[in-house]
């Protein structure tokens, strides 16, 4: 860095991905890392609206105990899309399709991911499944849950069970080449001198989700054909009226579906990692603790499934088993807490809206965390199994771990990715309410199910209506809160003020070119010098995204 | 509303509810301390080291593989406690007492349907004697349902095909929730019902009060004479062409192909539905299915009608005393087989 003589901050480079072309045309068949994670943008943002529609309808409708305002019918179909929609199309692609698409080739020095066209492919592979998905619900909808539990979604429900599974399988697809993408850019296109420990942590918790998606997407893939095959042709897998096995259809399903919930969290783990150090401007404490804790998610997630089982009659030495692994894997995610805890230790901490998500999101993934344990200890989680201290216990994980550590990552990246400031103190408020809103609607519900409320129910006894008003209460006051960013993000794209290439003054090297940066994400390809969240005196920090004038003038930056 | 005296805790009216709730209390305890620990920590750090000027570079620091140890190795002895303390609960309460009263439970899309040993029917409601024990075994007519009474702290899922059992002892006289807490289609949440816990001689003037109906037993026998089972098997179950059921609940019994089977309700309903599947060692596989002619309920009364039949004097020479005389088609293979239902 030093080797500059003079050093110009470019307010937006002259050309860059956003306006290197123009037309539908140049957007819906680039091969851009960058605009295939705008693609991915918008369309999972359609699906998190969607989600929350059937959400609204959800809380609409508990506000009361009797089943008044929707037919049971109508309810079990709400909420069965309302698990479908955000899981399958806004968790599962949420943070790795978005930031991970934009960010893993920027953050390893690549221009690209190691398979463009494939990326590209995997985004219309998303999308038809997205839309085959649409149309089930609209043609009729779906009624099994999003477990989609045999008989029930192979033999007594009339609803489009095989064409939304369709949808489910086809977007499964989009998942393993994702994973597959990543994969091989993180072995073969690190920069020169991006050893892997120096590969900021995102990196890592991208590569565990990764692992995951390719080894446990088929299995979900498999599953959804064998409930197909047999709800049209009537052999007998799971129907124990036909021969089959109803049990077998659960430890199919959930053998795909808790390594899923891992796909969901890593990647916000990682972005909250990112979050930690930059805004403390500290190394991560135990960076090496934390990066394989991600891996040893990836590798023990795999072998819990049988905690989903444990009143199904599974046998009880199965159950101690399941129990036991359940426990053990707690421990890399409370091995994170602590390290990033320990992180801010002597740090210099800024209140920026994405720290106050990340900050967000360490309280609520330890409250999703040790409630966890709850549901892991056998004997609680036969009182608690299917009911609403479930439905709280995963929200906190999905929502107040995943979410939050999204939108703390959006606002993070917002200027590189758009070029554009959001505006900080709309950030700070929203967020702010969407933690209150958050607590609100779902702290009432570890209640209820402990009161013995289960789980999917239309109407329900007078005496749980008061957390069910709180829980209503709650959720109107988290919907403010994500409309507010909505707004204000779209605003800033036009109107927000121009971002610098590097706004928060990090090291990492997405932040070493300009905002938003060239097609081919750097000026020079990068050479690597230091480790990860090193942070260099203050007079080298202000050097870093600052760049030699001849060398912006060759592509055209603007000082 | 049934709750207790402790806030956001129902009711405890079983033997085991206490137990878990011990455990519950363990787990609270824990979460809130770890909680108010680590967010505690957050707010003083966030707060005392805040960014005081613009460009501060704090320095940096490595990590302690000390400390690493320490918060990997705490951790995992309390979990180990929650774990252990979960699973001995669990383990104890997964096998049935010998000496329990046995009730048995068909859900069906969207009731329950309860039949007393004595005979007593109900639907949606269950009425159960305080201070005794009680088993429940139970299946399913058509998708899955789940058996969840939260005052008892108790939950089965309740599945087509098998017989899945749970057992308590109610503490408390008192009416408490009965929910089916797995999803079961459009009125799922219509699926509830009450348990009725009485004072035992209260219960026993209950159950004798209005005992019109057959015992499941006796209605057992009927459909035994009526579907043709006693020309084979003999009208108490003595044997013939079949395998003698008498005395065979519980047992193990020697099948064709060299493999062994306990005769428990799964295996009885089987042989019933699906008789070629495992035929007892001895038997030719001529058994005519009787899927789709008897539903979940007449097969439980002919369940209960076969653990009633007791070994008489007059069956004392059956397979039993491993004599091969008595066995028909007597085979060397007969003499080791006990006697079981074909």
């Amino acid at each position: 860095m030093k080797a500059f003589e003079t050093f110009e901050t470019p307010t937006a480079a002259r050309v860059n991905y956003i306006n290197a072309e123009y037309g539908l045309k140049s957007w819906l068949l680039t091969r851009d890392h960058k605009r295939i994670a705008l693609l991915y943008l918008g369309s999972i943002s359609v699906f998190f609206f969607i989600g929350g529609l059937y959400a609204m309808f959800i809380r609409l409708e508990l506000l009361t105990p009797q089943g008044d305002l929707l037919s049971s019918t109508t309810y079990n179909k709400v909420f069965t899309q309302h698990g479908i929609i955000m899981i399958f199309f806004f968790l599962i692609p949420s943070i790795p399709a978005t930031l991970g698409n934009f960010l893993v080739p920027m953050m390893i020095g690549a221009k690209d991911l190691a398979f463009p066209r494939i990326n590209l492919l995997s985004w219309y592979i998303y999308l038809l499944g997205g839309i085959v998905t649409i149309w089930a619900l609209l043609a009729g909808g779906i009624d099994t849950g999003w477990t989609f539990y045999a008989p029930y979604s192979t033999t007594f429900s009339n609803s489009y069970v095989v064409a939304t599974g369709a949808g489910i399988f086809i977007s499964g697809f989009s998942s393993i080449l994702t994973g597959l993408n990543f994969i091989v850019t993180i072995h073969t296109m690190r920069a020169p001198g991006m050893t892997w420990f120096r590969m900021p942590l995102f990196i890592w918790a991208h590569y565990a989700t990764s692992l995951i998606m390719i080894l446990g997407t088929p299995v979900i893939a498999i599953t959804i054909l064998l409930l197909a095959f047999e709800r049209l042709s009537h052999v007998g897998i799971f129907d124990p009226a036909n021969g089959g096995d109803p049990v077998l259809f659960q430890h199919l399903f959930w053998f795909y579906s808790h390594p899923a919930v891992y796909i969901m969290v890593l990647p916000g783990m990682g972005v909250v990692s990112e979050l930690i150090a930059n805004f403390s401007r500290k190394n991560i404490f135990g960076y090496k603790f934390v990066a394989f804790s991600s891996l040893a998610i990836a590798v023990f997630g795999f072998l819990v499934w049988g905690h989903h089982l444990f009143v199904a009659s599974q046998s009880v030495y199965a159950g101690m088993i399941f129990s036991f692994l359940s426990f053990a894997v707690a421990i890399p995610s409370a091995i994170k807490v602590f390290n990033w805890t320990a992180t801010l230790f002597k740090g210099s901490i800024s209140y920026d809206t994405p720290m106050l998500y990340a900050l967000g999101f360490i309280g609520l993934f330890t409250i999703g965390g040790m409630t966890g344990l709850f549901l892991a200890a056998l004997a609680v989680d036969v009182h608690l199994s299917d009911t609403y201290f479930v439905v709280a216990h995963f929200h906190y994980i999905m929502v107040g771990g995943t979410l939050l550590a999204y939108l703390g990552g959006l606002h993070f990246w917002w200027p590189k990715i758009t070029g554009r400031m959001y505006p900080e103190g709309w950030g700070r408020f929203s967020a702010l309410v969407v933690f209150v809103g958050f607590n609100l609607t779902f702290l009432p519900q570890f209640i209820a199910g402990y009161l013995g409320m289960p789980r999917r129910y239309h109407a329900y006894p007078p005496e749980f209506q008061v957390f069910n008003v709180l829980s209503t209460a709650g959720a109107s006051i988290l919907g403010v809160g994500l409309i507010i960013p909505f707004i204000y993000l779209l605003w800033s794209m036009r109107y927000g003020k121009r971002a610098e290439p590097n706004p928060w003054h990090l090291p990492g090297l997405e932040w070493r070119t300009p905002s938003p940066p060239p097609t081919e994400n750097f000026l020079a390809t990068p050479i690597v010098t230091w480790e990860a969240y090193e942070f260099a005196p203050p007079e080298e920090m202000e050097v870093i995204g600052k760049f030699k004038k001849q060398e912006l003038e060759a592509v055209g930056g603007e000082p | 509303m049934q709750t207790s005296w402790i806030p956001f805790v129902p009711e405890s009216a079983s033997t085991v509810s206490g137990s878990v709730d011990a455990l519950y209390f363990y787990l609270s305890g824990v979460t809130v301390f770890f909680t108010l620990l680590i967010s505690g920590v957050l707010i003083f750090f966030v707060i005392k080291y805040r960014r005081r000027t613009p460009f501060e570079i704090p320095r940096p620091i490595a990590g302690s593989h000390k400390l690493e140890m320490l918060w990997s190795v705490i951790p995992f002895i309390i979990a180990m406690s929650m774990f252990a303390w979960g699973a001995q609960i669990y383990f104890q309460n997964s096998r049935s007492p010998k000496n329990a009263n046995e009730i048995y439970v068909v859900g069906k899309q969207w009731m329950w349907k309860i039949q007393h040993s004595t005979g007593q029917r109900e639907i949606n409601e269950l009425h159960v004697p305080a201070g005794r024990k009680i088993k429940l075994i139970m299946t399913s007519e058509d998708t899955i349902h789940d058996f969840f009474i939260p005052a008892f702290r108790i939950k089965a899922d309740v599945l087509p095909g098998r017989y899945t059992t749970q057992w308590f002892e109610a503490t408390k006289p008192g009416t408490y929730h009965l929910f089916c807490a797995e999803y079961c289609g459009m009125n799922h949440s219509g699926m509830i019902g009450s348990v009725v816990v009485m004072q035992p001689a209260e219960f026993d003037s209950w159950l004798s009060g209005n005992a019109s109906q057959q015992s499941p037993a006796v209605a057992g026998q009927q459909l035994f004479q009526s579907l043709g089972c006693v020309s084979c098997h003999g009208a108490n179950g003595e044997g013939g062409r079949g395998p003698a059921l008498a005395g065979l609940f519980g047992r193990k019994v020697f099948l064709t192909n060299n493999q062994t089977v306990i005769a428990d309700e799964a295996y009885i309903r089987e042989s019933i539905e699906n008789p070629s599947a495992k035929v007892v060692s001895g038997f030719s596989p001529i058994m005519p299915t009787f899927q789709g002619q008897v539903t979940p309920e007449q097969l439980i009364q002919i369940i209960s009608f076969i653990k009633s039949l007791q070994i008489t004097n007059s069956q004392s020479s059956t397979p039993i005393s491993n004599s091969p005389a008595t066995a028909p088609a007597a085979t060397p293979a007969a003499a080791r087989a006990t006697p079981a239902a074909k």
